[in-house]
């Protein structure tokens, strides 16, 4: 066992306790919990909790442990959180709160006091699985944003420097594994919001590729480009969570029928012979030379356990941004058209229909998602459509097939994950443009539906930077491999926020 | 290209069905104008032989057998509902037709 506080452990780590009799999924809970308490102003990672409802699936989780009945479910009695953009079930069949029942807001005041009559696939898989539900964490409204700035309930604030953002837009899950408030969180990904936020707060997070996760009961963003995948503080961690997530799912005609790998036996910790490219587009201007350095010596650390590296070019990567800020804000705009004051959350009370619609949505959305919705309508409209959206999916069809050509020749891509250190909160909030640079390294990977994580390679500034690794679709194992052995050889993985003392 | 003028702004607005105050539609005025002008470097890209992408899996129509299945109930689909008139969602007066 490691020396961390219980609540800073992974998943790994208390699994095993667990099964030795160590310590129970209520002991690990209440740790969580008394976290998530004693940070709750400081950093302000969740939305909603309901700790007598996490205590009970806790003591039922013990049960089954008692019986033996966990030896292949290594997330059984696991307490974790999820963003708040996946629906949680809070009504009954006859439209009556459940108890325990959480609500979803997907961080807009839109949806301020919807309880979902029905389960995301994910709550669902992870009950299964046998995890803890501790609650619903803080995002940027509707996962547009890359600093949980864009909440309509609040900033979140990162443990390593309470100043600085987290970044987003899952910024709640990433901080909240980040500080020892849950064991792992599921966060959402449409241009980088699970990778760039585990970057910014020295977390492992992943987005599987598109299609390999079912995402019924997500709150839709971008559909073409949305996906879901989780927060951990090991990369085994990860692979733990993915398994349980991962497969096809009639719900969602989008996840893909494919046989789902034991992702953690892909961690084999040998990395020599595998081909790593490193495009020589992604170390751009503006990043930081603290990041650039780090991420240069994880390269070499890799180089150092056998992978072969190379240089290799994805020469439309600078036409990323442009591509993702046409077709995102073009697919929110109609997937946005349904909140309208009628069938759910907020209605502003005009009393006609068509200023309804407008003032509802007038005082229900926040200004990024206002400016998003303005985009995309605007790249959708008569006159502008071929121009704007059409050329933006063709230029897409490049981006895809040049990530295709270079995964042809090697096994794996290596990247920076955010080309800055978490910035302080309010630094960049009047400057939409700046703030979409933040995810110039991850787009592009969104663009293309390839599997990317982000695993911790050290410090800049005394505040984490990340690494990405980017592989052919569904070929998670491979990426999680390299972010495995990179890990192990780093030693990095037990760097904890300075707040974590215990409690 | 990219200065777009306020009456493009409440254009869109109203395509968008999306109220904003006076403030706003003079902030979005200067926010999209430079985004736009952001964006636009696209059209240097030569995509005259390009063919679009609108999804990265190349799936078929997925079908499935039209049987009926439980889905929500009248009550839990209703509960959310900002005005309800059991067993229907109230909607506010449409004063116009065709606006």
């Amino acid at each position: 066992m490691s020396d961390l506080p219980l609540a800073d452990r992974t998943i790994t780590e208390v699994a095993a306790a667990l099964r030795a009799g160590e310590t129970s999924s209520r002991h690990l809970t209440d740790a969580c919990l008394a976290r998530i308490e004693r940070d709750a102003d400081r950093l302000n990672t969740f939305l909603a909790i309901d700790a007598d409802a996490a205590r009970r699936a806790a003591d039922e989780a013990d049960a089954e442990i008692a019986r033996g009945d966990g030896a292949d479910r290594p997330l059984l009695g696991i307490p974790y959180a999820l963003k708040d953009i996946f629906v949680t079930r809070a009504l009954d069949d006859d439209g009556r709160p459940l108890p325990g029942g959480l609500p979803t807001t997907a961080g807009s005041r839109i949806l301020e006091g919807y309880r979902s009559p029905y389960a995301s696939a994910a709550e669902e898989a992870l009950a299964d699985a046998g995890a803890v539900l501790l609650g619903k964490t803080n995002c940027d409204e509707f996962a547009m944003g890359s600093s949980n700035e864009n909440s309509a309930f609040g900033p979140v604030h990162n443990p390593w420097r309470e100043s600085t953002v987290p970044g987003g837009s899952s910024g709640g899950s990433a901080s909240a594994v980040a500080g020892g408030q849950a064991y792992f969180a599921l966060g959402t990904d449409t241009g980088g919001s699970i990778r760039q936020p585990a970057s910014l707060t020295g977390t492992v997070g992943m987005k599987p590729t598109y299609g390999r996760v079912s995402r019924y009961g997500m709150v839709a963003f971008a559909s073409s480009l949305d996906q879901c995948g989780p927060f951990a503080r090991s990369v085994r961690d990860v692979a733990l969570v993915l398994r349980a997530l991962a497969g096809h799912d009639p719900r969602d005609s989008t996840s893909v029928e494919t046989p789902v790998p034991d992702y953690a036996a892909a961690l084999t910790g040998d990395v020599r012979g595998l081909r790593l490219g490193v495009p020589r587009e992604y170390f751009v201007a503006g990043m930081e030379p603290g990041v650039e350095s780090a991420v240069r010596a994880g390269i070499d650390l890799l180089a150092g356990l056998g992978a072969e590296i190379t240089e290799v070019s994805l020469p439309s990567t600078d036409r990323g941004l442009a591509t993702y800020y046409i077709i995102a804000p073009a697919e929110a705009s109609a997937n946005l058209a349904r909140f309208d004051g009628v069938r759910y959350g907020l209605s502003a009370g005009a009393d006609e229909l068509w200023d309804n619609y407008k003032r509802t949505r007038g005082v229900g959305f926040g200004a990024e998602v206002k400016r998003r919705i303005m985009l995309g309508t605007y790249a959708l409209s008569a006159g502008y459509y071929d121009a704007y959206y059409v050329k933006a999916q063709q230029v897409r069809t490049l981006i895809k097939a040049e990530f295709d050509e270079v995964l042809s020749t090697v096994d794996a891509i290596l990247a920076p994950t955010s080309p800055t250190v978490a910035f302080p909160i309010g630094a960049k909030v009047d400057d939409p443009l700046a703030m979409y640079l933040n995810d110039a390294c991850t787009l592009p990977v969104n663009i293309a539906g390839l599997p990317g994580i982000s695993v911790p390679c050290g410090r800049s500034d005394g505040l984490p930077v990340g690494l990405q690794v980017i592989g052919r679709a569904f070929d998670e194992e491979t990426v999680l491999r390299v972010a495995d052995a990179y890990e192990r050889a780093a030693d990095f993985a037990d760097l904890r926020p300075p707040t974590s003392v215990d409690a | 290209m990219a200065a777009i003028s306020r009456e493009d702004v409440l254009h869109v607005a109203h395509l968008a069905r999306l109220h904003l105050t006076d403030d706003e539609v003079d902030r979005m005025q200067a926010q999209l104008s430079n985004i736009l002008e952001a964006i636009e470097t696209l059209a240097d890209v030569d995509t005259s032989h390009v063919g679009p992408t609108a999804s990265v899996i190349q799936l078929e129509n997925v079908m499935r057998e039209d049987e009926p299945r439980p889905g929500l109930t009248r009550e839990a689909a209703l509960a959310n509902a900002p005005l309800r008139d059991d067993p229907f969602l109230r909607v506010p007066t449409v004063l116009e037709e065709g606006r």
